[in-house]
C-alpha cells in the first residue's frame, strides 16, 4: 500500500531531509495535510525537521498487534522535535532504559515482522 | 423543544459470549428495552445503532438494518461509528431527533463482539481508532496509548501506579452486585500492582477486559410519554460532544482531554447545570488513567487532583461523588460499540432506584455519563435527571 504524502515524508526522513509542515500562525504538523489541523490555515510550507528530539513520554509494550509480534517488548515514545512531535519505536537502547527527557534522533528502520519501513527514534 | 425520556433500558450480560453473534446480542438487549418501555413495536420510528469493529470481528458491515430486522422492523436504521464512543453518539443523535420533533420514539444503543478474536487481532482492531500512519505503524496499541498518557500525567502532575490501582479496586467492588457485569471479583491494590505489564505503566488489571455485549434504550418525547402513559421518570436533559486531533502527538498537552471539557461544557449548558450539581457519574474508564482524565475533564477536579480521588475515597460508592457504580468499563466490561448506551442504561437504573447500587445514591437526582472515543479524540457527555 502506498500513501501519498506519508511515504514521501518517510523517504525524506530516511534521506536525512526530514521536514514538517509549518503554517503562518506557527503551528507544526505532519503530512499529508491540506490545511493546518490547529487553525485551518492553507498556507503550509515545508520546514526542516530538527534531527534531534526529546522523549516526552514512552511506554514499554509487551503485547503488540500482529504487525509487531517480533518486536515485543518494544518501547514506543512520543518525542518533541521543535514545533512537532513524532511517535516512533525507540531503538539503540533497551526498552527498560528509555527515560523521559532522553535525546533521540529520527531515522527510518525496518519492522522486523512485516519488513515495512518503520519510524525509529534512535537513542543518542 | 420537547424533553426526552428514557422509557426502557435493555442490557445483555457483559462478558464472553464467543458462540453468540452480534445480532443475537443486540436482539436480546433491544427486546428487553422494548418490553420494559411498554412501547408498541410499530411506534419505533428509527434505530440508532453503535458499533465499531464489526466489519473486522464478524465480517459484517451494514449492521443497522440487520439489527432492525432482529427487532422485527423495517424502519430507518443507521449505524454510528465513533470508536468506543459509538453508542454515545447514537444516543445523542436520537436525543437531537426527538427534541427537534422529527421523532417521538427511537431505539438507540449498540453492540460489539470481540472475544471471538485473538488478543493480537483485538489489539489490532482497537488500534484502528488511532492514526494509522503515525501511530499504528509506530507500534501504538490502545493500552500503549493510555500508557503514554499515564506517564505524561505522572510527569506533569505527579501521582503513581498505586493511585491508579485504587481506581481498579473501586470499580471491581462496584461491579460485585451488578448482574450484567463481566467481573464479580474483588481485587486488591497489590494484585493490581503485581499483575503482568501490558504496556508499562498500564498493567493487566489497569485495563478493561475484552467483552461481548449489547445495550439498548427506548427514548420517547415528553408528549409521547404523557399520551401513552409511559412510566419514564428519567430524562436526558443535556447532551454534548467534543472533538480533538486524532493523533495523541498532535495535542497541545498529553495528559488533559479537552474533548471531554468541550462535551461537558455543552452538556451542562444544555441541561442548565454545573459540575457542582452532579450526584453521580459513569465515566469512560477503559484504563485506570482514563477515569482520572475523565473526572478532571468533566470539571470535578482540577488537573492533577483527580488521580488521588479513588485513593482518598471520594469517588467510591460511599464517597461524595460515586464514580462508576456500575463497575465501569474496567469491571463491568467494554464491548466498545455498546458502552455509551450501557452507561445511560446503568445511570437510568441508578436514578430510578432499581440498580443494585442505588442504595448508595438514594437521594440522587442528577447523573452524568461520559463516553470517549480513541485517546479522547471524541467525547460524548449526557446529563440525566430523575423526577422526584
Amino acid at each position: 500500500m502506498t500513501d501519498a504524502g506519508y511515504d514521501e515524508w518517510l523517504d525524506a526522513v530516511d534521506d536525512g531531509e526530514g521536514y514538517f509542515l509549518a503554517c503562518p500562525e506557527g503551528h507544526g504538523s505532519l503530512p499529508p495535510r491540506r490545511v493546518c489541523p490547529h487553525c485551518g490555515s492553507t498556507g503550509l510550507d515545508h520546514a526542516a525537521l530538527p534531527s534531534t528530539g526529546t522523549v516526552e513520554t514512552f511506554t514499554i509494550c509487551y503485547v503488540g498487534g500482529p504487525d509487531f509480534a517480533d518486536e515485543e517488548p518494544y518501547a514506543t515514545a512520543i518525542a518533541e522535535f521543535g514545533d512537532v512531535r513524532l511517535t516512533g519505536v525507540v531503538r539503540g537502547v533497551d526498552p527498560e532504559d528509555v527515560t523521559v527527557g532522553m535525546p533521540v534522533e529520527v531515522t527510518v528502520g525496518t519492522n522486523r515482522t512485516t519488513g515495512d519501513d518503520l519510524l525509529i527514534l534512535q537513542a543518542r | 423543544m420537547t424533553g426526552v425520556r428514557v422509557a426502557g433500558v435493555g442490557l445483555t450480560h457483559f462478558g464472553r459470549h464467543p458462540e453468540r453473534t452480534g445480532r443475537d446480542l443486540f436482539g436480546e438487549a433491544a427486546l428487553a428495552a422494548r418490553e420494559e418501555s411498554g412501547v408498541a413495536l410499530e411506534d419505533i420510528e428509527s434505530i440508532n445503532y453503535g458499533n465499531f469493529m464489526g466489519s473486522l470481528s464478524e465480517r459484517q458491515g451494514h449492521q443497522a438494518p440487520l439489527m432492525a430486522e432482529m427487532v422485527g422492523l423495517q424502519c430507518p436504521a443507521t449505524r454510528y461509528e465513533e470508536a468506543c464512543a459509538s453508542a454515545g453518539v447514537a444516543v445523542r443523535e436520537a436525543v437531537r431527533a426527538v427534541r427537534s420533533g422529527e421523532a417521538d420514539v427511537i431505539l438507540a444503543g449498540g453492540c460489539e463482539r470481540m472475544t471471538n478474536l485473538s488478543t493480537a487481532d483485538v489489539t489490532e482492531g482497537l488500534a484502528t481508532a488511532a492514526d494509522e500512519l503515525y501511530e499504528i505503524r509506530a507500534g501504538m496499541t490502545f493500552p500503549g496509548a493510555y500508557a503514554l498518557m499515564a506517564r505524561a500525567y505522572f510527569e506533569s502532575f505527579g501521582g503513581e501506579r498505586e493511585d491508579l490501582a485504587h481506581v481498579a479496586v473501586k470499580n471491581h467492588d462496584n461491579a460485585l452486585p451488578n448482574e450484567y457485569a463481566q467481573f464479580h471479583r474483588a481485587i486488591t491494590v497489590d494484585e493490581v500492582l503485581d499483575a503482568p505489564m501490558v504496556s508499562d505503566p498500564v498493567g493487566l488489571l489497569d485495563a478493561c477486559p475484552v467483552t461481548d455485549g449489547a445495550s439498548a434504550l427506548v427514548l420517547v418525547s415528553d408528549e409521547y410519554a404523557a399520551e401513552h402513559d409511559v412510566d419514564a421518570p428519567v430524562s436526558i436533559t443535556g447532551s454534548g460532544q467534543g472533538g480533538d486531533n486524532l493523533a495523541l502527538h498532535d495535542r497541545e498537552r498529553l495528559a488533559v482531554t479537552p474533548a471531554t471539557e468541550r462535551a461537558a461544557a455543552e452538556a451542562y449548558d444544555d441541561a442548565g447545570c454545573s459540575a457542582d450539581d452532579v450526584d453521580l457519574v459513569e465515566v469512560h474508564d477503559c484504563f485506570t488513567i482514563a477515569e482520572v482524565l475523565a473526572i478532571e475533564g468533566l470539571g470535578f477536579y482540577d488537573h492533577g487532583e483527580g488521580i488521588g480521588a479513588a485513593r482518598r475515597g471520594e469517588t467510591t460508592a460511599t464517597g461524595d461523588l460515586p464514580v462508576n457504580l456500575s463497575g465501569g468499563l474496567k469491571a463491568k466490561g467494554h464491548p466498545v460499540g455498546a458502552t455509551g448506551g450501557s452507561q445511560i442504561a446503568e445511570m437510568t437504573r441508578l436514578l430510578r432506584g432499581d440498580h443494585p447500587n442505588s442504595d448508595h445514591v438514594e437521594d440522587a437526582t442528577l447523573g452524568v455519563t461520559h463516553n470517549a472515543g480513541g485517546t479522547v479524540a471524541s467525547a460524548v457527555v449526557h446529563v440525566l435527571e430523575v423526577d422526584r
